[in-house]
């Protein structure tokens, strides 16, 4: 069975592969993905916050204090080789490059153009063999508008392309005016690819202090369903690829968003559940049902119930709704 | 010949620089000034920095100066070339050591930061007292007197020791030149290698203990073999100074840098002459040159080599021509004959003539003087000063010069006005606060100058001795000579106010000469800015003729994402006005330093800084200076009119930054200073204060218990006091409990003394439910609420405070107590004030504490202010700090004291008690006084007393008199940080434990030594990174708390306010009433953490639920309640260690040099957090049995 696809310009075995996640951040789990099967490694993402608030929060905190008292000129060690989040970041990169064979995928996650996105430059020169640019961003500024949104992370992909020579995805966000529109504009701007979808973490209310908590809730098949609606509708409308993230835990979610037009599929949530070898049931049990269902490749099938092939379309687009909601009610 | 390189360095990392190539072993303990030479050999050494025989020296912290000396001691018996640095205090400590060292005859150089030693007070800065206090241990005293001479004489003491075999204390001054950066040439190690030959090197080993060849030393000796042993040496001694020369001839021959024993600058046939070592001979030097050729016919010794003192070689030294010679020593021996320098030439000059060897046409007069003691200035006025005063047909011997002294008469006047830097040497002066990087960025500054371009140059820096809003002064000087001018500039040609608000406070502009440049950071633009200048600032600016520019760089800095770093901008505009260097080139090595300065801490911190660099000439402007000064307003007064006379008279010139004026008259002859003088200085550093909304709060006082400052206070209070009387803003509610029903409660911030560190407004529940990012405390801008709430805080302040015996000692009745503690200089946010003022609040107005060197004993005591505080009785904490290791046996006197006075109180009133009554007398004697109620009750009962023995003729009447007051309960307490109590001083402190009487003993705990800078003690917990632990502690803190508990009969208690206040409040409680030693470990935050202080109690919090730090009591009295002494307070909620770490720098600098290791480390400090508890869970569910009960074995409880 030929499971071979063709993402962000790499050749890759067949397309699943581990999502950005802090899995990478120790190499014998990376070693554990490799062993059972994955395509390719996909970082997880270095933070514009990081690159930029964590060294504006030393300064403020660690070097407003010093040359202040003749008693002390500073207050902490000065190593030598000190590493901030994006050199240990870097570095794992050039070990994961090291220890397994296959294609390093490096993310950058921010919302501004400025200096951060130099890091990009740094990526592709410490070995990875392409870049999944993560455009989260949540407005809350009403003077903000969607074409700023829009062109603001626009600005982002074309910055990382100029930076580099490596393929570049963009990870998007469902909440798009016109995702389509938007697409074709990164497609017109050089992106190699983009990935469907992020997932934001939904904050919590506590309600006895009054206060917002973190809340971390992993996805379920259920999140597929987003993911294949828009993978169908961009799916032989962009030129770029296509990566599925987010809702795929089975061999069927997994052939469901090739079927929708992945060209590659990321996976975390079940990764993190059931651990790395998990990649590789969902791999065999794609193979054993291709070969049950007589599929000679997966680029037969890849793309074949997007928006343009589907024999019923409307299923993605409006019609459906109403049809949906009177049943509902019937 | 490798080449050498010029760099700027300051004098400590010029000594350390051989001192780490030249040794092996480095044994270090920190103390101000020398702390940063430890640091650096302990930093190279982590880097991999090899000594010159290929070697990584082994840099090793010890628990005292004391230790690090006998530690010292050993590596060098046991063969190895060993070092260390230190100071002051620290000298002392090592000198039963050197006495061994140099009895031994071992080869071994010293480097001290020479600094003042304690004796009316501390002081951090420098002169000679503490070298001189070794002059007996048998050391060779080598002077160096600059930047260049303390690296060059490192290598000359090292080399000469290997060779003379007399143990060497090389000694340059404490902050003039340790701190000076200056340009110097390199030795590079061929050099060195040059200067210490492999020889000597194999001749120090084979004198090496060695179980090989056995010897042994350190023998006891019996009155027929001491003495002549001890002459044995003398031979070594009688040749130390010509190795000493030989050394300096092979130096100069290497270097081109030529030195002798004695230095003589000035003319050939002078007839007077100064003798004098340290860095006051360069400013003497200078003068004499200036002199010289001007005509006069001065000169000047440089004294090299001190001990021993070479008769002949000084002899040689000064012209034959001499008259009148002026020994000026840097140090005051009280009730000697002459300073030791003045007694040492005296004594020469003598024995010259004795022995025949005088060749001199006369003999000279010789006067001795003090001066520059604790970094006084030494100015070319007082070094012409002192030959003016030779000229005298009787001039004064034992003379001071520097200050006033209108007791005794001993100063020499001294002319303000005597000039003579050249013109051509570039004078810069700038004001900055310490967190606007100011003083960072002219260090780049000045290393620039010095290292790209031909000049010479010079930095200097003045702090001041604030924690929160420092003040800083940088004097930086450059021209086309060495420069000698050890002293701070009083003539700019450059003057920059980095902080408009200081205008206010300093008289800025006295710094510039005629015709000079003034660049000040103002919001104001070039068209308003004149307006808003003090009406002195604005006549300096019109009568002196300056250039004014103007930038608003808090706006460049903001548009740029620099916050309040104004640094580079600053340090911009001064390139771009002075035109040092061509702007572009300027700019481009400004940009190269922020690149070095920065680079680590990550590519947008760059960028920034670039950014602000490339925004500053477009906002930078010129002003038009008016003719004449037109404001009608002048500088505010610097403390209030109402403030008492002594404040008026004494500390308003010191908070002026005028001191220096102050005569020695205004002083007490024995350093006692008043208290409660924080109050009149009004330093309005924060800008933004908290705003009270009495609506949602619900009155818990937690926000008056965090508050490091007591800069935010409540009050119950009867509310018609308000009536017709309340400033119109003060806010007032009613109070909501039960035991002040009907009174009227009022939260109140002090606006000007507050810091602005949030962590009242951080630490507050209280939120508007139907908006909780409101809160009952908001933090909002200072300057429109500073008038309004000054009013409201004088109003506040003039209520009556609850009667203390009314209020209920927990967390939130403690907080009704005023504090007597307040507006202290400690850092904004700082982890320690809230429990001495808490201490203040409970038991303040019956308090004596023994404060141990450090943070506390700094902020508690260091001049101008003095924040501790007194009631409206006139009672409050008497505070004496002396010294950092014996705090704990110095408030163990205080102890004895107390008792004592008590016993002999008691004693004499029961002797009395028919003429006194012996009703009262038996009140007097028997009094409870557990509670407050009881105490007030004593001391009525003390005040009757006292009426009574007034009127009595009894001499034991009078000898009650004096000791009545003791009568009402005394509340001991030692309080110092981890550095005193987990090591320099932890032998005193168990002793005191051990004694069984009642004191308290409060440790704020930091895990490191704040004050000196953040250096490892043994309290410093597995994992985190401190200096002389760079790579992250990999043993446990010490467990004080169990070791103190293993003695049975201590209270002990482990708190932190941010977890549990409450529990904080019952501990201080119980220790005061627990007649018997005990100790409290509070945990403090601190900036040696590296994150926002504001989160200080959340972290606290999550140390506690982490098991970190376990909150407990350990009460003995509950032994014999057949109760388990050890009470845990809470209870871990399974948080994991590094939910604490992740947010401290401290912690995570260790994880981003190795990550690996770091997991380690973690993992080793989850294991101890958990094997502790597990102990403390054990411990209590255990009884103790009663004494007597016959049971024999101990009943674990279950939980």
């Amino acid at each position: 069975m030929d499971l071979s696809t063709k993402y962000l310009g790499l050749d890759l075995a067949h397309p699943l592969m581990p999502g950005a996640s802090p899995m990478v951040d120790d190499l014998d789990t990376v070693r554990r993905l490799e062993d059972a099967g994955a395509s390719a490694i996909v970082m997880h993402s270095l933070f514009e916050e990081q690159l930029v608030g964590d060294a504006m929060s030393a300064l403020r905190s660690v070097d407003a204090h010093t040359e202040s008292f003749a008693e002390a000129t500073s207050y902490l060690p000065r190593p030598d080789e000190y590493r901030l989040g994006p050199e240990e970041y870097l570095e794992q990169v050039r070990k994961i490059k090291a220890a397994v064979k296959l294609p390093v995928i490096a993310s950058l996650n921010g919302t501004t153009l400025g200096g951060w996105l130099d890091y990009s430059k740094l990526m592709e020169q410490a070995g990875a063999d392409a870049l999944e640019l993560n455009v989260y961003y949540l407005p809350t500024d009403p003077a903000v508008g969607g074409l700023d949104v829009e062109r603001n992370a626009l600005g982002m992909a074309q910055a990382v392309k100029r930076a580099v020579g490596i393929p570049v995805a963009v990870k998007l966000s469902p909440f798009y005016s016109s995702l389509p529109a938007f697409a074709h504009q990164l497609d017109a701007v050089g992106v190699d690819g983009m990935v469907l979808f992020n997932r934001f973490y939904q904050p919590d209310i506590d309600v006895e202090r009054l206060e917002t908590v973190r809340s971390l809730r992993l996805s379920d098949s259920s999140d597929l369903l987003l993911r294949l609606r828009w993978l169908a509708i961009l799916s032989g409308s962009v030129r770029g690829s296509l990566a599925c993230s987010g809702g795929v835990h089975t061999p069927m979610d997994a052939i469901k968003a090739v079927m929708a037009g992945a060209h590659a599929v990321q996976m975390v949530s079940a990764l993190l559940l059931h651990g790395p070898k998990t990649l590789k049931s969902v791999l065999d049990g794609m193979r054993t049902w291709m070969e049950e269902h007589e599929y000679e490749s997966l680029r037969q099938m890849q793309g074949s119930m997007n928006l343009q092939k589907s024999p019923n379309p409307q299923a993605y687009e409006r019609a459906n709704y109403l049809h949906i909601l009177s049943e509902w009610r019937g | 010949m490798s080449k050498r390189d010029l760099t700027m360095v300051d004098g400590n990392e010029a000594a350390a620089s051989v001192a780490h190539r030249t040794n092996e072993v480095i044994a270090i303990y920190p103390i101000t000034p020398s702390s940063n030479m430890g640091e650096w050999a302990d930093e190279w050494s982590a880097y991999g920095r090899r000594n010159i025989w290929g070697a990584i020296p082994d840099v090793v912290e010890m628990q005292s100066e004391g230790g690090a000396s006998g530690a010292v001691h050993g590596a060098l018996q046991a063969g190895a070339l060993t070092t260390t640095f230190t100071a002051s205090q620290g000298l002392l400590l090592m000198i039963p050591d050197m006495f061994k060292i140099a009895g031994e005859l071992n080869s071994y150089c010293l480097h001290v930061a020479a600094r003042s030693v304690a004796t009316h007070a501390l002081s951090i800065f420098g002169d000679h007292s503490d070298v001189m206090s070794c002059r007996q241990t048998g050391f060779a005293l080598l002077s160096s007197n600059s930047v260049q001479e303390a690296h060059d004489f490192a290598c000359v003491g090292q080399a000469a020791t290997l060779r003379a075999r007399v143990p060497f204390l090389h000694f340059f001054d404490g902050f003039r030149t340790s701190h000076e950066v200056a340009k110097i040439e390199v030795l590079n190690d061929d050099d060195l290698r040059t200067m210490l030959p492999d020889e000597l090197i194999r001749q120090h080993r084979e004198r090496a203990l060695s179980p090989e060849r056995p010897v042994l030393r350190g023998t006891a000796q019996n009155p027929d073999a001491f003495f002549q042993a001890r002459e044995a040496c003398n031979p070594f001694y009688l040749a130390c100074p010509g190795i000493v020369q030989e050394t300096f001839d092979r130096f100069a021959e290497l270097t081109g840098r030529s030195y002798h024993l004695f230095d003589y600058v000035g003319h050939p046939e002078a007839d007077r002459v100064i003798v004098m070592m340290g860095s006051g001979a360069e400013a003497a030097h200078e003068t004499v040159e200036w002199m010289v050729a001007r005509g006069e016919k001065v000169g000047l010794v440089k004294v090299r080599l001190y001990r021993p003192f070479s008769l002949h070689h000084f002899i040689a030294t000064l012209p034959s021509t001499v008259r009148k010679i002026a020994v000026l020593d840097r140090t005051k021996e009280a009730g000697a004959v002459g300073e030791p320098l003045y007694i040492d030439v005296v004594t020469a000059l003598h024995e010259a003539r004795t022995d025949g060897i005088s060749s001199f046409d006369a003999e000279p007069v010789v006067i001795g003087g003090r001066f520059g003691l604790s970094s006084k200035e030494f100015t070319p006025g007082c070094v012409k000063a002192v030959f003016d005063e030779l000229n005298r047909a009787k001039p004064k011997n034992h003379f001071t010069v520097g200050i006033v002294d209108d007791v005794t008469h001993f100063s020499l006047d001294v002319d303000p006005e005597f000039d003579i830097e050249p013109d051509d040497v570039h004078r810069g002066v700038f004001f900055g606060l310490g967190s606007d990087g100011t003083v960072g960025a002219n260090k780049n500054t000045i290393k620039i100058i010095g290292e790209e371009t031909d000049n010479f140059a010079q930095g200097y820096f003045v702090y001041d001795s604030k924690k929160a809003g420092a003040v800083t002064i940088s004097h930086l000087r450059f021209g086309p000579r060495p420069i000698r001018s050890t002293y701070l500039i009083r003539r700019a040609k450059f003057v920059a106010c980095h902080q408009s608000v200081f205008l206010d406070r300093y008289d800025v502009l006295e710094y510039a000469a005629p015709g000079s440049v003034f660049l000040l950071n103002s919001p104001f633009g070039p068209e308003e800015v004149w307006d808003h200048l003090p009406r002195e600032v604005q006549e300096s600016c019109a009568s002196k003729n300056l250039k004014f520019f103007v930038i608003d760089a808090y706006k460049v800095a903001k548009q740029t994402g620099m916050g309040n770093r104004i640094n580079t901008i600053m340090q911009t505009c001064f390139f771009a006005i002075s035109g040092v260097l061509p702007r572009e080139e300027a700019i481009e090595k400004i940009k190269g330093t922020i690149k070095k300065t920065y680079e680590k801490k990550g590519m947008e911190v760059v960028k920034r800084n670039f950014a602000a660099v490339d925004e500053t000439l477009a906002n930078l402007f010129e002003v038009k200076v008016p003719a004449k000064a037109t404001a009608k307003l002048g500088r505010p007064p610097i403390v209030a009119t109402e403030a008492p006379e002594f404040v008026q008279r004494v500390s308003a010139v010191l908070y002026a930054g005028k001191g220096d004026h102050l005569p020695v008259s205004v002083f007490t002859p024995d350093g006692t200073w008043p208290t409660a003088t924080s109050q009149w200085e009004k330093r309005n550093i924060a800008l933004e204060i908290p705003v009270w909304d009495p609506a949602i709060c619900i009155q818990c006082n937690k926000c008056a218990l965090v508050c490091p400052h007591a800069a935010i206070r409540p009050k119950v209070y009867d509310p018609k006091l308000l009536d017709g009387k309340k400033p119109q803003t003060f806010k007032s509610t009613p109070y909501k409990g039960k035991e002040y029903a009907g009174m009227a409660y009022t939260i109140q911030v002090a606006p000007e003394d507050c810091t602005g560190c949030k962590l009242c407004s951080v630490i507050c529940p209280a939120k508007d439910k139907s908006n909780p990012k409101h809160k009952s405390l908001d933090m909002m801008p200072q300057m429109p609420l500073r008038e309004l709430e000054r009013e409201n805080y004088a109003f506040f302040l003039s209520l009556p405070d609850p009667d203390r015996a009314s209020v209920k000692l927990d967390q939130k009745g403690s907080q009704f107590l005023i504090p007597l503690f307040e507006y202290s200089g400690a850092c904004a946010g700082c982890g320690e004030t809230p429990y001495v003022k808490l201490l203040t609040q409970l038991f303040g107005d019956r308090a004596l504490i023994a404060n141990a060197t450090g943070c506390s004993s700094i902020y508690g005591g260091n001049l101008p202010t003095t924040p501790y505080a007194k009631n409206r009785d006139g009672r409050g904490p008497a505070w004496s700090n002396s010294l950092f290791e014996d705090n704990a046996e110095f408030g163990f006197g205080f102890r004895l004291a107390v008792d004592m006075h008590i016993r002999l109180a008691q004693e004499i009133l029961k002797r009395l008690a028919p003429k006194i009554g012996d009703g009262l007398v038996g009140e007097l004697l028997n009094a409870d006084q557990t509670t407050e109620a009881g105490i007030a009750s004593q001391r009525e009962r003390v005040t009757i007393l006292r009426s009574r023995l007034a009127g009595m003729n009894d001499p034991d009447a009078k000898r009650l008199e004096a000791v009545a007051d003791y009568l009402v309960k005394k509340s001991v307490w030692m309080v110092g940080g981890d550095g005193w109590a987990y090591d320099i001083g932890y032998g005193g402190l168990d002793h005191v434990l051990a004694m069984n009487r009642n004191v308290n003993l409060l440790v704020l705990d930091t895990e490191v030594y704040s004050n000196t800078g953040g250096q490892a003690s043994k309290a410093t917990p597995l994992g985190a990174a401190a200096k002389f632990a760079m790579a992250g502690k990999a043993i446990g803190k010490k467990d004080l708390g169990l070791m103190a508990m293993s003695y049975g009969h201590v209270y002990v208690a482990s708190v932190a306010f941010g977890a549990k206040d409450t529990q904080t409040v019952k501990a201080f409680v119980e220790a005061d009433s627990y007649n018997g030693p005990s100790i409290i470990i509070a945990y403090s935050h601190c900036i040696a953490h590296g994150y926002d202080l504001a989160l200080g109690p959340q972290q606290q919090s999550i140390a506690v639920d982490a098991g970190i730090w376990p909150l407990y009591r350990f009460d003995p009295r509950r032994i014999a309640q057949g109760l388990p002494p050890l009470v845990l307070d809470a209870s871990p909620k399974g948080t994991k260690v590094s939910e604490f770490t992740k947010t401290e720098t401290r912690f995570q600098m260790v994880e981003k040099v190795d990550p690996k290791r770091f997991k380690k480390l973690c993992e080793d400090a989850q294991r101890d957090a958990t094997q502790r508890l597990a102990v403390y869970k054990y411990l209590a569910g255990l009884t103790i049995p009663v004494e007597g009960d016959g049971t024999g074995a101990a009943a674990a409880e279950k939980e």
